[in-house]
């Protein structure tokens, strides 16, 4: 066997189950009828997860990733306070992972979502519309403008309110990595007591969702900053297997 | 005791009521981006057989969910996807091979305008069965759910799928099974949970 200078990409790292959140969480009453509770079947990644679809930049718009002007009418701006959210998107490996394409969407300042179905008596902003896109740079790295969401009651137990938080969608270079996930505030009083959030299993795991406050990457009498990393499977690294050409 | 570096997965967290707000923004009209991801399979004309694939997600009491979002992942009719990790060839430059639906507003149901998938490899060089690779996401789904939309009328090549072989209840495979309708048109249902739950699987 010669001596490659990269080791192979060998199938995706088992998801670890123990410390993904459950699918069934009774807390989360809309998890007891949507849960599936036969196991899951377990197999080794194939070609049909270990590819995604491109994205590329030029598909964006130069507002998609600025929401606090990508809805607002020419002049105007979203209201509440103005935030940049920045990070990376990494792999298991820990290597930024480039071209991944992020999309999120959130509640406006007063915790209130442009939806037919959203009943919270809170005010629509007519300059927000609550989602945004980008792709991640060569490192992995990714920014957007937006203002910080509001908390929001919502029907579950008779007084649950959800933390302020993001909704992320990602897709890495394999199908199996695609990921939902949300992004909550350092300091938030609500995030213990949330039945969404305590789906996940430890406080390490709502550690990995909760962003911090960035005064280095602040703008100064503009717009404070939060970092929140997010971390896509990764894949096998190895010298050693033997897996036909192409897979 | 030295530590391993590898980064742990984000937890995953439902994708909520608003799903579509991030994903498919124009479909709650909300007017941006010149049109939402993934409505359209293909940017011209396509090679192999164009088919309709269409279905319905429904909960543990046989509710049709109006809150998920529906991806889909395939190769093209010769079995090559369109994917910068496709080593293999080219696949047709007219079809994305991805797919995203929100539902349908009154009845939750999915409709995909694609072709047949090819026949991929799997990693030891057996041939799988042609498949396309779904994904599902919705209020009250802790974790993205995957599963595998085959197809009824490819009895033989079903038959010697190393991953169909693996299913330890065999009188549940029908559950991976797409139904012809009629010429060219599928329905894959997904049943979150009871007596016909779908097969998920955790790949
Ligand atoms: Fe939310």
């Amino acid at each position: 066997m010669s001596h490659p200078k990269t080791p192979t990409a060998g199938g995706f790292i088992p998801r670890d189950r123990d410390w993904q959140p459950d699918a069934l969480t009774p807390r989360y009453k809309t998890s007891v009828r949507r849960s599936p509770q036969s196991a899951l079947l377990s197999f080794p990644s194939t070609l049909s997860e270990e590819t995604s679809p491109i994205f590329g930049h030029a598909m964006l718009g130069a507002l998609d990733n600025d929401l606090i002007l990508n809805y607002a009418q020419p002049g105007e701006s979203a209201i509440g306070p103005r935030i940049i959210v920045h990070g990376r998107v990494l792999d298991e490996n820990g290597r930024g992972v480039p071209g991944a394409l992020v999309e999120f969407w959130q509640a406006n300042a007063g915790g209130r979502y442009r939806h037919k179905k959203e009943s919270y008596l809170a005010a629509l902003d007519p300059n927000f519309g609550g989602c945004g896109r980008t792709i991640t740079a060569e490192d992995g790295s990714y920014e957007f403008r937006t203002i910080y969401p509001g908390p929001y009651p919502w029907p579950n137990g008779m007084n649950d309110w959800r933390p302020a938080h993001i909704h992320f969608s990602l897709f890495g270079h394999g199908f199996a990595q695609r990921l939902i996930t949300q992004m909550y505030f350092e300091g938030d009083p609500h995030i213990p007591l949330c039945p969404i959030l305590s789906t996940v299993k430890s406080q390490a795991a709502v550690d990995a969702l909760t962003a911090l406050l960035d005064m280095n990457r602040t703008v100064p009498m503009d717009s404070r900053a939060f970092k929140f990393d997010m971390v896509l499977r990764g894949r096998r690294q190895t010298y050693f297997e033997n897996r036909k050409e192409g897979l | 005791m030295q530590k391993l570096d590898y980064l742990r997965e984000s937890p995953s967290q439902t994708a909520g009521p608003y799903v579509h707000i991030g994903c498919t923004p124009n479909f709650t009209g909300i007017d941006i981006y010149g049109g939402d991801l993934g409505t359209s399979m293909k940017t011209g004309p396509v090679q192999g057989e164009e088919i309709t694939v269409k279905g319905t997600v429904f909960d543990g009491t046989g509710t049709p969910l109006r809150d998920a979002m529906i991806e889909i992942w395939q190769p093209d009719a010769a079995g090559l996807f369109p994917s910068a990790n496709e080593t293999r060839g080219t696949a047709d430059p007219n079809f994305t091979g991805w797919g995203r639906s929100p539902g349908d507003m009154v009845t939750g149901e999915f409709t995909f305008e694609t072709v047949k998938p090819g026949a991929v490899p799997f990693p030891d060089g057996r041939m799988q069965a042609p498949h396309i690779t779904a994904w599902v996401v919705a209020r009250g789904i802790n974790i993205g759910l995957h599963t595998r939309i085959y197809f009824e009328d490819e009895d033989a090549a079903n038959a010697a799928d190393p991953v169909l072989a693996r299913v330890e209840h065999q009188n549940r495979l029908p559950t991976l099974l797409a139904r012809k309708e009629a010429d060219g048109v599928y329905r894959f249902d997904i049943h979150l949970q009871g007596p016909n739950e779908t097969i998920f699987f955790d790949v």
